[in-house]
């Protein structure tokens, strides 16, 4: 099966995607991510305000088989928190790329982008993975 | 030991779209369409289970009843033509070598040793090593074995194999002919539902598989993955080896002193296990549910209602049947009581939980 792997996307090699805008980055889960962790059950995000640092856990995201670590694509502060998933979780397996966003992070640097993988190592990423 | 065993249905799973998994040193289905849904159709309707990776261990022989009693806790003498019991192979210093069921072929001639898949070949060294000059044969290559469970298993089986199954009471099991196969078909299960454990020759699994799905669909079967099998017993607080069970486990901590008869017969390490109960076990297994958000996940450290250590949770999930957070733990023995307050540390954070009764649902 394919996964959708948007081209104007940041990619982490833990299955994040960030989109880009100015200084203001929005994460989530890959497909690939869902389609691995099964049905999501629980979620836990950090709070509006909290500092986020590139490549560390800044949130937990459970199935009903196991726990996984969320890692930051960016270094920065959390602006907003998508805190319709704490109630509803499964809309991360049903639109992870679009309704099943996590966080927007104001970034500190946009050198940190050059540290993440875009569309085609991601896609290489996912093939080797299967 | 690198390369995965297959078991008979393997190119089954595949066809069905299953997400195999290494387990036990097999290639294995963890999940068809979904472990909710599988859990819950188990639950509601029936399900299929590909258990062929668990062991079979032959015991035969004039010196069979005396080598079984010696390696076994449960009292094997009890033990009828067509019965089966469920029990433990004690190591030395009071913990298990593997939990097992024994079915009764002929008393005193013939048993069958049905072992867990991970912990076979260690079994089968054991078994030898402490045998008492019964034959002991390793048969995990000749079997299948498929679990139909749940409240319709009863009557899809009834449909396919023409027996009376609902006639069988539970732990017993009989030899049926299903197209020219004799199937070892034993009212035993691993969910709590009705239902039954079929030891098939591995050359007539495939057709077994398929004819109980193709007749199956009229009562809603589907398969089942190795994770709804999981939360399915764990719902029901059975142990599992290497969770709640494990060779440093007294096992009268784990609450399976139902299955240990130490006045009735001597077994291996029975004088140590014995001396560790009276001696006061520091731990119990207990059943518990969070009372704030989050899931307990295996090892993770359970709290006394003053901060102190006490253990560490053996399995956890968020129960697909009642979406609680539950969990199976050891805690000390004066938080054992039903509505003790604990709390699990998860992820640094202290979270408070209750112990409730066990099973965590009851099947009807």
């Amino acid at each position: 099966m394919g996964f959708i792997v948007p081209e104007d996307l940041y990619y982490t090699k833990d299955h994040e995607w960030a989109q880009v805008d100015e200084n203001i980055v929005t994460v989530g889960i890959t497909e690939f991510a869902q389609d691995s962790l099964g049905e999501v059950v629980y979620v836990e995000l950090p709070e509006e305000g909290a500092k986020v640092t590139q490549n560390e856990s800044f949130g937990v995201i459970e199935s009903v088989k196991a726990a996984s670590d969320l890692y930051s694509p960016v270094s920065g502060t959390v602006i907003e928190v998508n805190n319709v998933l704490m109630d509803n979780p499964s809309i991360l397996n049903d639109d992870p790329m679009n309704e099943g966003w996590l966080v927007r992070i104001e970034m500190d640097t946009e050198k940190e982008l050059a540290n993440l993988m875009r569309a085609p190592d991601y896609k290489k990423l996912i093939n080797e993975a299967k | 030991m690198s390369e995965l065993k297959k078991t008979p249905l393997y190119q089954e799973h595949l066809r069905l779209g299953a997400k195999m998994v290494p387990f036990a040193g097999y290639e294995m289905p963890v999940q068809y369409i979904g472990l909710k849904e599988e859990h819950l159709n188990v639950r509601n309707h029936v399900g299929l289970f590909d258990v062929s990776h668990m062991g079979e261990i032959r015991v035969q022989g004039p010196h069979s009843l005396e080598t079984l009693q010696w390696l076994t806790t449960n009292d094997v003498t009890k033990l009828q033509k067509g019965e089966a019991q469920y029990s433990l192979l004690p190591n030395n210093n009071g913990g298990l070598v593997d939990d097992i069921i024994i079915y009764c072929v002929e008393p005193h001639q013939n048993y069958l040793v049905c072992v867990n898949a991970s912990n076979k070949d260690k079994d089968f060294a054991w078994m030898k090593d402490n045998n008492k000059n019964a034959i002991l044969t390793d048969e995990s290559d000749l079997w299948g074995q498929i679990a139909i469970q749940g409240p319709k298993a009863l009557a899809l089986l009834e449909q396919l194999l023409d027996f009376k199954i609902s006639s069988i009471p539970p732990f017993k099991w009989t030899f049926i002919l299903w197209n020219q196969t004799e199937l070892m078909v034993a009212t035993t299960g691993y969910t709590g539902e009705k239902g039954a454990e079929i030891f098939v020759p591995k050359e007539a699994a495939v057709s077994l598989w398929k004819a109980l799905l193709d007749q199956g669909q009229e009562f809603g079967v589907l398969p089942i993955g190795l994770g709804a099998r999981d939360t399915l017993r764990l719902e029901m607080k059975y142990s599992l080896y290497g969770h709640e069970i494990d060779e440093n486990i007294n096992p009268y901590a784990a609450g399976l002193g139902w299955v240990i008869k130490p006045s009735q017969k001597d077994f291996i390490g029975k004088s140590e296990m014995l001396k560790q109960k009276e001696a006061g076990l520091p731990f119990s297994l207990v059943g518990f549910k969070l009372l704030e958000k989050g899931i307990p996940r295996q090892g993770y450290t359970l709290f006394s209602f003053d901060n102190q250590e006490m253990g560490k949770v053996t399995s956890g999930t968020l129960s697909p049947s009642t979406q609680d957070p539950i969990g199976l733990g050891y805690v000390w023995p004066q938080y054992a009581q039903i509505g003790s307050e604990i709390y699990v540390d998860i992820r640094g954070r202290k979270t408070k939980a209750v112990v409730v009764p066990t099973p965590f649902v009851r099947p009807t």
